[in-house]
């Protein structure tokens, strides 16, 4: 086991830059979830880690040692493809194996290792079966398989649930929180799903365009996010973002004048929107309910039932987008009607970012 | 609406009869597209096919003029224990022995070197798959020259064999071997490249990542992926050195090929033909190089139906 890190580590391929500048620890036993949308590097973060692709720039290091030039097979990492990659000539027994026999491990402790895999996945049943006679699940556990059967330094996962359908990917990520949790084994895990990287990661290392985001455990992420990128990209749906400029009202207090409305500043927030004009407010849909008596004003455009909640998802009067979560029994407005909102008191509701450098301006 | 009113039996049967004068219609035209295809195969392919059986069972007399007579089986035996048949045929395996393996080898070679993502990497991939464009005929030409005892690249190599490689009874076949190799090299290539695309980088990364060197890598994971392309090429590669002769033909000549034992079956048969005027003889044989080939072919297609498990 081992830590992992990256030191201002730039990927190109050709003239685009796929990873820029990336600086990242990953401590021992820990699971980080790279999160991103696709195409913004976390793959080839992931791939570089295990020496599928060259460095261009800065180092990588797995423990006290520097990876750059080491062949991927002396790296000690095992990594699980989205495609799982199983090799479909061999059976599940000669698939969960290949490892141990590339390191020429004797043939009664390979028997008992690959034993012990299959017991920990519940393949015991499966391994004389070729991979095309098993299922999706059955397929990605195998791959699991051969990555914990080597008792690696580091497990590499490239968004190994994709493939699986939603009950199964449920099921699957609580497994693999498990069993990284008792193998304790150093995790990167690459996934474009916010949910997975939510329930599943003990930190989120956010990236966009090949650059490092944010890195914060879920909780953090989602309640302070770093720039309006993070704020929009984490929740489902993602914050409400509102262009906007902070005044001096009355009696010295500030207040953030929208497209819609004015929203007071709450004292937490109040030296850090001291000093800005052109602001971007942050109301996450949770937070905001139709009220009447509402600070904000918006058009509906659409109307989205999804069971357990309702989105109402309408227009300010500059042609933001604006989405209210609401609970399923209360009244719904219809396409077309104008409503006010009003936002949840707790400051925390509100998230102050610049409007020029997009980052946020502290607050609680 | 017209249907109901007239009642749901007399419905039914318009419609089935409308039905069936549609199918009957596009089956017409179905056959009418078919039809230039069916000609060129009945004509070139079918016929002489059929007509093949019927030349085995009639002998023609060695003296020209005469009419062939039927004797039915009888000339069988004979002519598939004649010398030049055993013989031809002995000559056959051990050319189709020297070039197979070597084509299909080479051909894998250059498919795996060519298939790195390299800066002009094209161009070489059609260098080497050009072989298949070029005439039997130009390339043994062109080989021959190379060949020369006198003008060509052996001798100013310093190698002269004497007498020259084509007239020599060890060298003869070996060397129609090799421009068959060349020849064949380029549908190898092909072959071989198309089989590498299917298979998937990310099982040769994991198996970098488990710990698999190159040479394992191509051993193991390569190679058994491959193998159903490998197979193909096996076959059809055998398929086309049993039926190769214009390179003999070509280089070696009729008056030479028997004594310099590079006389293969197809231009047994054909000579037996042509120049011993025995349409009979030459069919028995053209029957064994069907057999031969038919053989082949279904093996193919049996190994083709196991490598279902191969798909994932």
């Amino acid at each position: 086991m081992a830590q992992v890190s990256f030191a201002g580590v730039t990927k190109r391929f050709g003239d685009s830059v796929a990873v820029d500048g990336l600086t990242l620890e990953i401590p021992d036993g820990e699971l980080l979830v790279l999160l991103g949308s696709s195409g913004c590097g976390k793959t080839t973060a992931l791939r570089l880690v295990a020496g599928l692709e060259e460095v261009s720039e800065g180092t990588i290091s797995i423990g006290d040692r520097v990876v750059n030039e080491i062949d991927p097979k002396d790296r000690d990492v095992a990594m699980v493809f989205q495609s799982y990659a199983l090799y479909p000539h061999l059976s599940v027994a000669r698939n969960i194996e290949f490892p141990l026999r590339q390191r020429g491990m004797a043939k009664e402790e390979r028997a008992a290792k690959v034993r012990e895999a299959a017991v920990t996945l519940g393949l015991d049943a499966l391994l004389d079966r070729k991979p095309s006679q098993l299922s999706g699940g059955q397929r990605q556990r195998v791959a699991l398989a051969r990555a914990i059967v080597r008792d690696p330094q580091v497990f590499l996962m490239d968004e190994p649930l994709s493939n699986l359908d939603a009950a199964l990917r449920v099921q699957t990520r609580a497994d693999i929180v498990a069993l990284q949790a008792r193998l304790s084994t150093t995790t990167l895990y690459v996934t474009h799903d916010q949910v997975e990287a939510m329930t599943m990661g003990d930190r989120i290392a956010v990236m966009s365009h090949g650059v490092l985001q944010q890195v914060a455990a879920p909780e953090d992420l989602y309640e302070r996010p770093a720039s309006t990128f993070v704020a929009g990209f984490l929740g489902s749906p993602g914050m409400n973002l509102l262009p906007g400029k902070i005044v001096r009202g009355v009696d010295d207090g500030l207040t953030v004048e929208v497209a819609g409305g004015s929203v007071p500043l709450p004292p937490p927030l109040r030296t850090a929107g001291a000093g800005a004009g052109e602001v971007v407010l942050g109301l996450r849909p949770e937070s905001l309910r139709i009220d009447p008596s509402g600070p904000l004003r918006a058009d509906v455009t659409i109307v989205e039932l999804l069971g357990a909640e309702t989105h109402v998802i309408g227009t300010t009067p500059d042609g933001s987008r604006l989405i209210v979560r609401q609970p399923p029994q209360a009244a719904k407005p219809a396409p077309g009607d104008q409503i006010r909102i009003a936002i949840h008191p707790d400051p925390a509701a509100l998230h102050l970012f610049d409007a020029v450098s997009t980052q946020r301006l502290a607050g609680p | 609406m017209t249907v109901a009113s007239v009642g749901v039996g007399g419905g039914v049967i318009t419609r089935e009869t409308t039905l069936r004068i549609r199918r009957f219609r596009e089956m017409g035209l179905a056959y009418l597209l078919l039809l230039p295809a069916l000609l060129a195969f009945g004509v070139f392919t079918f016929y002489p096919f059929l007509r093949n059986f019927k030349l085995m069972l009639y002998e023609t007399p060695p003296v020209p003029g005469l009419p062939a007579h039927y004797v039915g089986l009888h000339q069988i035996v004979p002519t598939l224990t004649s010398t030049p048949f055993t013989q031809s045929l002995v000559t056959t395996l051990i050319f189709v022995v020297l070039v197979v393996p070597l084509s299909l080898i080479l051909g894998l070679a250059l498919a795996v070197a060519a298939h790195r993502k390299l800066k002009g990497i094209a161009i070489y991939r059609m260098i080497f798959s050009s072989t298949v464009v070029s005439s039997v005929a130009v390339a043994s030409v062109v080989f021959g020259t190379l060949l020369n005892p006198v003008v060509g690249l052996l001798p100013w190599l310093g190698i002269n064999p004497s007498p020259s490689a084509l007239e020599n009874t060890t060298w003869a076949l070996p060397a129609v071997a090799v421009i068959t190799i060349w020849q064949f090299l380029g549908l190898s290539f092909i072959i071989m490249s198309a089989g590498l695309q299917s298979v998937p980088d990310e099982l040769l990364e994991a198996a970098q990542i488990d710990g698999a060197g190159a040479w394992t890598r191509f051993w193991r994971m390569t190679v058994p992926l491959l193998s159903p392309t490998i197979y193909f090429a096996l076959v059809v590669s055998t398929i086309y050195a049993f039926q190769s002769f214009g390179a003999v033909d070509i280089l070696i000549g009729y008056q030479n090929a028997a004594n310099l034992h590079a006389n293969v079956l197809i231009y047994q048969i054909v000579n037996t033909l042509q120049m011993e005027n025995n349409p009979g003889a030459a069919a028995i044989m053209a029957t064994v190089l069907f057999l031969i080939t038919l053989g082949l072919t279904l093996l193919q297609m049996r190994f083709l139906e196991r490598r279902v498990h191969y798909a994932n």
